[in-house]
């Protein structure tokens, strides 16, 4: 039995150590310093980065967490907090048939909310795109860490005059942030990687852009774009910007445990 | 009821001596008033023709065996049991004179007046300072100095002040058992209500955290109508001056505490209290 279980962890290991090994053999050696500043050059000219994909991505998961945390948070505190609601249940597998929504559909969802009303692809529909796939799983964490939240500091707060809204706003979400706040930033590392939903709301710029209603570069749209393009030189590119998206969702992966047991150790003494 | 107020009358016990000179109507003044109150979880009655009153001032143990509807009781008299659903009471409980379960009476405002301490220490995860003016934050009081001084004052008559004074702002589960229910008290006597309910305070502490906080009630019923829930004889003969026993949801004897430990009317009560049930 012990001996099938270590199987099944080494087995499950392989791919991650394979993709890994691939993409830090391929794309450290085409990183450097001119990836994260410099610009994407034309056709033909060798060097350049995506500067303006990485700020691109930057860009989309903010917005992304702007549309989901409100909306994820309040949703998740309404089925735990009002469970003699009959929406509740409701609310709950609308969540769950949300998580399992292909992200291509995702995508032609906000496609047609945000991009088809203003004619134009742009960071907002690429925004609300990421956002919609985090809500699910926003709602869900939320939902789960407030259960774990004792009854006991419920009933404390009221027991001193609060209203339920008052004890979920002071007493009840404080007690659950450090895990929601975790569960937020594992959502982000989650959707910073999604390619299909910004295929055709963010679109692609392969020049440097902040402005939201304009279509913008994004690390994994450029990866796609230079990986299945003919030239050497953008495969290179593609390989090193893989480099950096991994390392992105490793690094906000280490942020989400060094937040939580900061807020942990803030809260708990 | 008539009996009770007979009792009370009684000279010679030290609750009388305080009141001897006031007019007899002061004496007699009740917090609490609870007229044939009868408790349901949903089909499943819990409470029956409960009549109570409690005195003001006074320290009023509800005793008995688990599930004899003491608690319940207790968490009547704050409108505690509203949280549950399927929970009903039929019957009237006034405090100081107002039905709280009438027409138009805002819950919030109720549970204002009557603070409640848990079986279970439940301080927030927040600072001590925080923890105690926190139903002064709530009822919107936001001037520094005298949430700081109603943080002070509630700290020491809760007798934790000395311990707590230099490391207010540290997170209250960083202190013991103990100092976390008086944290509790402190935070619950901080709003200046009229009633304190206590479930079971000192149950789940060692005997010692338990003696400081018996000596914490006693020495608060000074301003506090207090009604302590518990399954210690010896504490409910310690604090209290009436004392109430329970039995599958009916209120079997109630009187001077006293007479019921060395004395009591009902067998029930005497078996109870001998320790042949329980």
């Amino acid at each position: 039995m012990t001996f099938l279980c270590a199987l099944s962890v080494v087995v499950a290991l392989i791919p991650l150590a394979f993709i890994l090994f691939f993409v830090l053999h391929q794309g450290v050696p085409a990183l450097n310093w001119a990836f994260f500043t410099e610009m994407p050059r034309p056709v033909g000219e060798t060097g350049g980065g995506m500067a303006n994909a990485i700020v691109g991505t930057g860009i989309l998961i903010g917005l992304a967490a702007l549309v989901a945390v409100p909306i994820g948070v309040t949703c998740g505190v309404y089925i735990t907090e009002f469970k003699t609601s009959r929406l509740s249940p409701a609310v709950r597998f609308a969540a769950d048939i949300l998580n399992g929504v292909p992200s291509i559909v995702i995508g032609v969802f906000a496609y047609a909310i945000a991009v088809l009303p203003f004619r134009r692809f742009s960071a907002l529909a690429g925004g609300v795109a990421l956002g919609v796939m985090m809500i699910p799983i926003i709602v869900r964490t939320t939902e789960e860490l407030l259960a774990l939240v004792p009854s006991s500091l419920r009933e404390g707060a009221l027991a001193l005059g609060a209203t339920r809204a008052r004890a979920v706003a002071t007493v009840i979400l404080p007690a659950a942030l450090p895990g929601i706040v975790t569960g937020v930033l594992v959502a982000l590392a989650r959707v910073a990687g999604e390619t299909a939903p910004l295929l055709f709301t963010a679109f692609n710029n392969r020049f440097f852009s902040t402005s939201l209603d304009q279509p913008i570069g994004s690390l994994t749209v450029q990866i796609f774009t230079y990986a299945i393009s003919p030239y050497e030189d953008w495969h290179r590119q593609a390989w090193a910007g893989a480099t950096v998206l991994i390392a992105a969702v490793l690094l906000f992966s280490l942020l989400a445990r060094a937040v939580t047991r900061r807020l942990e150790r803030m809260h708990h003494g | 009821m008539d009996d009770e107020t007979s009792v009370m009358e009684q000279p010679g016990i030290r609750i009388q001596t305080a009141v001897r000179n006031e007019p007899v109507a002061e004496a007699e003044r009740q917090a609490i008033t609870i007229r044939t109150a009868n408790f349901f979880y949903g089909e499943k009655q819990v409470l029956f023709d409960i009549g109570m009153d409690i005195g003001e001032n006074r320290v009023t143990a509800l005793i008995g065996p688990s599930g004899c509807g003491k608690s319940t009781l207790l968490r009547c008299l704050n409108r505690m049991n509203d949280l549950i659903e399927g929970a009903n009471l039929k019957g009237e409980v006034k405090v100081k004179g107002r039905d709280i379960y009438g027409p138009g009476v805002d819950v919030i405002e109720v549970r204002r007046r009557i603070g409640m301490v848990f079986q279970k220490s439940n301080p927030f995860p927040k600072s001590i300072y925080d923890n105690v003016v926190y139903g002064l934050r709530i009822a919107g009081q936001r001037d520094r100095r005298q949430l700081d001084e109603a943080c002070e004052a509630s700290l020491q008559r809760a007798a934790l002040w000395d311990e707590v004074k230099d490391r207010l702002e540290e997170s209250a589960l960083s202190l013991s058992g103990g100092q976390q229910q008086r944290l509790c008290i402190a935070r619950a006597i901080a709003v200046e209500p009229e009633i304190l309910l206590m479930d079971e305070p000192s149950s789940a502490l060692d005997p010692l955290a338990a003696v400081k906080i018996e000596e914490l009630i006693y020495s608060l019923k000074d301003r506090y109508t207090i009604v302590i829930v518990t399954h210690n004889l010896q504490q409910a003969a310690r604090v209290s001056d009436k004392t109430a026993f329970f039995w599958l949801g009916r209120l079997v004897e109630y009187g001077l505490t006293p007479q019921m430990f060395t004395n009591p009317k009902e067998k029930l009560t005497e078996d109870y209290i001998t320790g042949r049930f329980g």
